[in-house]
């Protein structure tokens, strides 16, 4: 007995001798010389020989638990008071200093005692060397430090918070002491460590962001608070673990923005209606930033951002309104209003889409703020005439020569044109807008020679883009019209001079339009005077030439005339609608006719005719002669020729001014819509065959979405309508759905 | 042979005599109350044309002692299923008055009491009503009835039991301008209406529900008055 331990008692001494040494080593005993090759031979192999004794003398055991017991009286002794009698900064230093030894000190003694590592702790599932030496730190050191060492730490973070320089590389160290007693995972560091600094950090921010919300605006306040963002990731950069910074931040984020997210944004002197009233496009892109990366952040500045969009729309729509009823009486005075109220919108839209590329990142928060805003004022009447109306008229006037008060010119022209149709895509009453243009757009055609081809086509091709070939079908096919007319009036010509025996005796152009393209028009059994019915017979038989099928109807209020007319003093070109035309040739055989007699020899109706005489009477000029002289047509009234009108131009337009055809318009759209709802309710039941009310009427409302909205009134009677006449039937049992009835 | 023969004739006139005993004692009295029937409906009926006519109805009502207004006559016509307002056929005559067990005018009187009960039964309430409405087409293709007219029926079928509902809505039907004439569907909803909402403060009336367009439009007149 005695013979064997006196082997491990002496093995052992020789350990201890080695680890005294080793500790003197770290203990920066003054003229310790190191370990030389011999020495760690010498101590490994003592190991050797201690653990490789035949049985039952094998003392890898007892090695390693005096091994583990090394570490453990080292740690008491020594580690252990050493740092207890250090504070602050001071026991930090210790710490890491007697962490860094530890290190050194497991790597040596795992060397000496290496064998044990081979085969006894891999066979009895023992803690390897190394493990038994940081756990032992861990248990006895760590263990009972941590808590103060964390307290340092945050007081040093607190100073470096406010303002004042740091260790940042001790701190750094310390971190790698809390991430290293976590045996490989960071449990320690962010159970220990992480947690609490989590928490001071929010309450040090939440102090800070009560004192600066009331010594601060707005924009001064998310100055600072996008400062301290940066700083706190700084600080992770610089000595935390990158794992933390994701909670730092967001944490702060909560302290700095969330919390305070009310009380900042909707500030009354400096929040984000006050910068958006201001322009302040800077402080607006720092808020967006900040706000970003918080779920739900943006939704209240892109709320205020969408509310104050609407307030400046439509305080735009009551000042047109406001302009056009104090102009009431001067129609013109409307029409110039229309433009300029739509160049307002178009700038307004410009301007807010800058901040939403600018400020906001294209963010669809806040291009779906503009659109929902630009819905709500865009729909608006103004002064009894709606949106749609007022956007048709301002196209008519940007493209017809003359341009209307803009005169704008090509690359503008087209600039303007594609703004033109975003705005169209605000407005609801999209089939209302096609209805105009499309009547504008005929006239323009067919009354303005020097109309721009190229910018209506390319105005329809945005149209289609936007909107689908269903939108523009008509308005191309007109275009389209336009350019075979031409054809046909050259091939008419030919056939003119061809057939010499049909002499007209006077320029004759036809425009043969397609019925379905085109606005309908009354036609009135005008009687023509006789040289223009030869014309119409001439191209009635060439038009015979070219097709069987086609019948062709004259609209002739939609020509035009040029008459010289032979006054007295010199002759005048005077332009006229073919109606005007007929009654001024009627006094190519009378000096004088009665209202009466003009009325049953060009068989008209009364308010036509009104209409007609006034304009060549009643107006600017007065090629006939009215008598009596009143203000209005009356059919007592008797008309003269006026050999003694004369004017200073050659030529001179005797304009017809055009029925108001907004109260028609209207009616159409409301009938075709009609049809439209029954239409999309028809195919909505066929394919669904039994369907709820609610949905049923969604569904309808979802289809119709593109051109109008619907009515949910009108929507209800249209299938009260469908009922009545068996397409629909109510169900039985449940009075809610209906069923499509074959 | 002729012994053999009569044999056998007696022997199956002994059985179809015993069984026509039967049939004739029923059948008597079912013939004898048709009978009654038959010369009741003469009575009312105009000669020429074999149809209870409009005098001949009230005639009739006078006799029962109702009105010719009263919604018992109305459930007459709905048990004989009659198809002509104001006609009564002899079929359907026969109809109605063999399912009431009536042949005589005083049994017709008593019998209107269970047969307004039984009208008034929920199963059978709904189908009358819309039986009405039905009554009330006069031409072929018909499908609406003025609102004269539905106002009269209003208040005969309906007034008894929602007397506020008919009054509010003859007042509203007679100043409203959307509709001329009522439909079946329009009709039944009033039905409906009257049975499930709750009046007159109609809390848990929903106009985004499929009720008729009428009906949300006489809810929001109503509302403005009580405003």
């Amino acid at each position: 007995m005695a013979k064997k331990d006196s082997v491990l008692e002496a093995g052992w001494s020789v350990m201890e001798a080695g680890v005294a040494k080793l500790q003197k080593i770290l203990e920066e005993v003054p003229d310790e010389p190191p370990f030389d090759p011999v020495q760690r031979m010498q101590l490994y192999t003592t190991v050797h020989n201690l653990c490789t004794q035949k049985p039952p003398n094998d003392y890898s055991q007892q090695i390693y638990d005096r091994y583990g017991g090394v570490y453990v009286d080292y740690n008491k002794q020594t580690v252990l008071p050493a740092i207890r009698e250090k504070h602050g900064e001071y026991m930090l230093r210790e710490l890491v200093k007697r962490w860094a030894n530890q290190k050194i000190l497991v790597r040596w003694l795992s060397h000496f005692f290496e064998y044990l590592d081979r085969f006894y702790t891999r066979r009895g599932s023992h803690p390897t060397l190394s493990a038994v030496g940081f756990i032992s730190f861990r248990d006895l050191v760590y263990q009972e430090l941590q808590s103060k060492a964390k307290d340092a730490v945050l007081a040093l973070i607190h100073k470096e918070r406010e303002g004042e320089q740091i260790d940042r590389a001790l701190l750094k160290n310390v971190i790698d002491v809390y991430c290293g007693n976590g045996m490989g995972e960071l449990v320690k560091y962010e159970e220990d460590f992480e947690s609490f600094l989590l928490e001071d950090s929010a309450s040090y921010y939440s102090r800070k962001a009560s004192r600066w919300n009331q010594e601060n605006s707005c924009p001064d306040y998310m100055i600072k608070a996008e400062e301290s963002l940066r700083l706190e990731k700084e600080r992770v950069t610089n000595y935390l673990h990158s794992t933390t910074e994701p909670k730092l931040v967001a944490k702060v984020q909560n302290e700095l923005l969330v919390v305070v997210a009310k009380q900042l944004i909707e500030n009354e002197h400096s929040g984000c209606r006050a910068l958006l009233r201001d322009d302040k496009m800077d402080d607006l892109a720092r808020m967006y930033r900040l706000y970003h990366p918080i779920p739900q952040g943006l939704d209240p500045v892109a709320d205020l951002f969408k509310q104050h969009i609407t307030v400046e729309g439509s305080a735009l729509i009551k000042q047109a309104t406001e302009a056009a009823t104090d102009k009431a009486a001067s129609t013109s005075g409307l029409k110039v209003q229309d433009q300029v109220l739509i160049r307002q919108l178009i700038d307004l839209h410009d301007k807010f889409m800058v901040y939403v590329d600018e400020c906001f990142q294209k963010h669809s928060l806040f291009h779906k703020a503009l659109k929902e805003a630009f819905e709500v004022f865009c729909n608006k009447t103004v002064a009894g005439v709606s949106s749609a109306e007022i956007l048709a008229t301002y196209c008519d006037n940007i493209l017809k020569t003359g341009g209307g008060i803009e005169k704008l010119e090509n690359e503008d022209l087209e600039l303007t044109l594609e703004k033109v149709v975003k705005l169209l895509v605000y407005i609801s009453d999209k089939d209302l807008f096609a209805e105009f243009f499309r009547k504008k757009q005929a006239r323009r055609l067919l009354f303005d020679r020097n109309g721009n081809d190229y910018h209506e086509r390319s105005l329809l091709t945005k149209f289609k883009e936007l909107l689908g070939a269903q939108f523009t079908s008509k308005m191309e096919g007109m275009l389209t019209d336009m350019t075979l007319a031409k054809e046909h009036q050259t091939n008419f010509v030919e056939f003119l001079s061809v057939n010499k025996t049909k002499k007209l005796g006077m320029d004759f152009t036809v425009t043969v339009l397609t019925t379905g393209f085109w606005p309908s028009y009354k036609t009135t059994d005008l009687n023509l005077p006789i040289e223009m019915v030869n014309c119409v017979e001439a191209f009635k038989a060439y038009y015979g030439t070219k097709t069987n099928s086609r019948r062709l109807s004259w609209i002739y209020s939609l020509g035009t005339c040029q008459l010289a007319g032979k006054f007295d003093k010199k002759t005048i070109e005077i332009v006229v609608t073919t109606y005007q035309a007929a009654v001024l040739l009627l006094f190519n055989n009378t000096e004088r006719l009665s209202y009466t007699e003009i009325l049953e020899q060009l068989n008209l109706g009364h308010e036509d005719l009104a209409r007609l005489l006034h304009s060549l009477s009643c107006l600017k000029y007065k090629i006939l002669i009215k008598e009596p002289m009143s203000r209005n047509i009356s059919n007592t009234d008797t008309f003269e020729f006026n050999s003694k009108f004369t004017d200073k131009m050659r030529r001179i337009r005797v304009p017809l001014p055009p029925m108001d055809e907004r109260k028609k318009i209207v009616e159409d759209v409301d009938k075709d819509r009609r049809y439209a709802i029954d239409a999309a309710l028809v195919r909505i039941m066929k394919s669904r065959k039994v369907l709820g009310h609610q949905q049923l009427v969604s569904e309808c409302v979802e289809h119709l979405s593109k051109m109008f909205k619907p009515d949910i009134k009108m929507i209800k009677k249209r299938i009260e309508d469908l009922i009545s006449r068996d397409y629909l039937e109510r169900d039985t049992d449940n009075p809610n759905t209906f069923k499509y009835l074959a | 042979m002729r012994r053999s023969s009569s044999k056998k004739k007696s022997g199956q006139s002994t059985e179809s005599v015993t069984t026509d005993l039967f049939r004739s004692a029923s059948s008597k009295a079912s013939n004898k109350e048709m009978d009654r029937i038959d010369h009741l409906f003469n009575q009312y009926a105009n000669k020429s044309s074999s149809l209870i006519d409009p005098e001949g109805i009230e005639e009739l009502c006078s006799n029962l002692e109702v009105s010719h207004t009263d919604i018992r006559i109305l459930m007459l016509a709905w048990k004989m299923k009659a198809e002509k307002q104001g006609y009564f056929t002899h079929e359907e005559w026969r109809r109605g008055l063999k399912a009431l067990r009536a042949d005589t005018i005083n049994k017709l009187k008593k019998a209107l009491p269970e047969l307004e009960k039984e009208v008034r039964r929920p199963s059978n309430f709904a189908d009358f009503y819309a039986y009405a409405f039905c009554y009330c087409l006069t031409e072929e293709k018909q499908k609406s009835i003025d609102i004269e007219t539905i106002c009269q029926l209003l208040e005969i079928v309906m007034g008894s039991t929602f007397r506020a509902q008919v009054d509010y809505f003859v007042e509203y039907l007679k100043i409203q301008n959307d509709y001329k004439v009522i439909n079946m569907d329009q009709w039944m909803g009033l039905y409906r209406f009257c049975n499930e909402i709750s009046f007159p403060d109609m809390g848990n009336y929903n106009p985004e529900l499929a009720w008729p367009l009428i009906l949300d439009n006489f809810v929001e007149w109503i509302q403005e008055k009580q405003a």
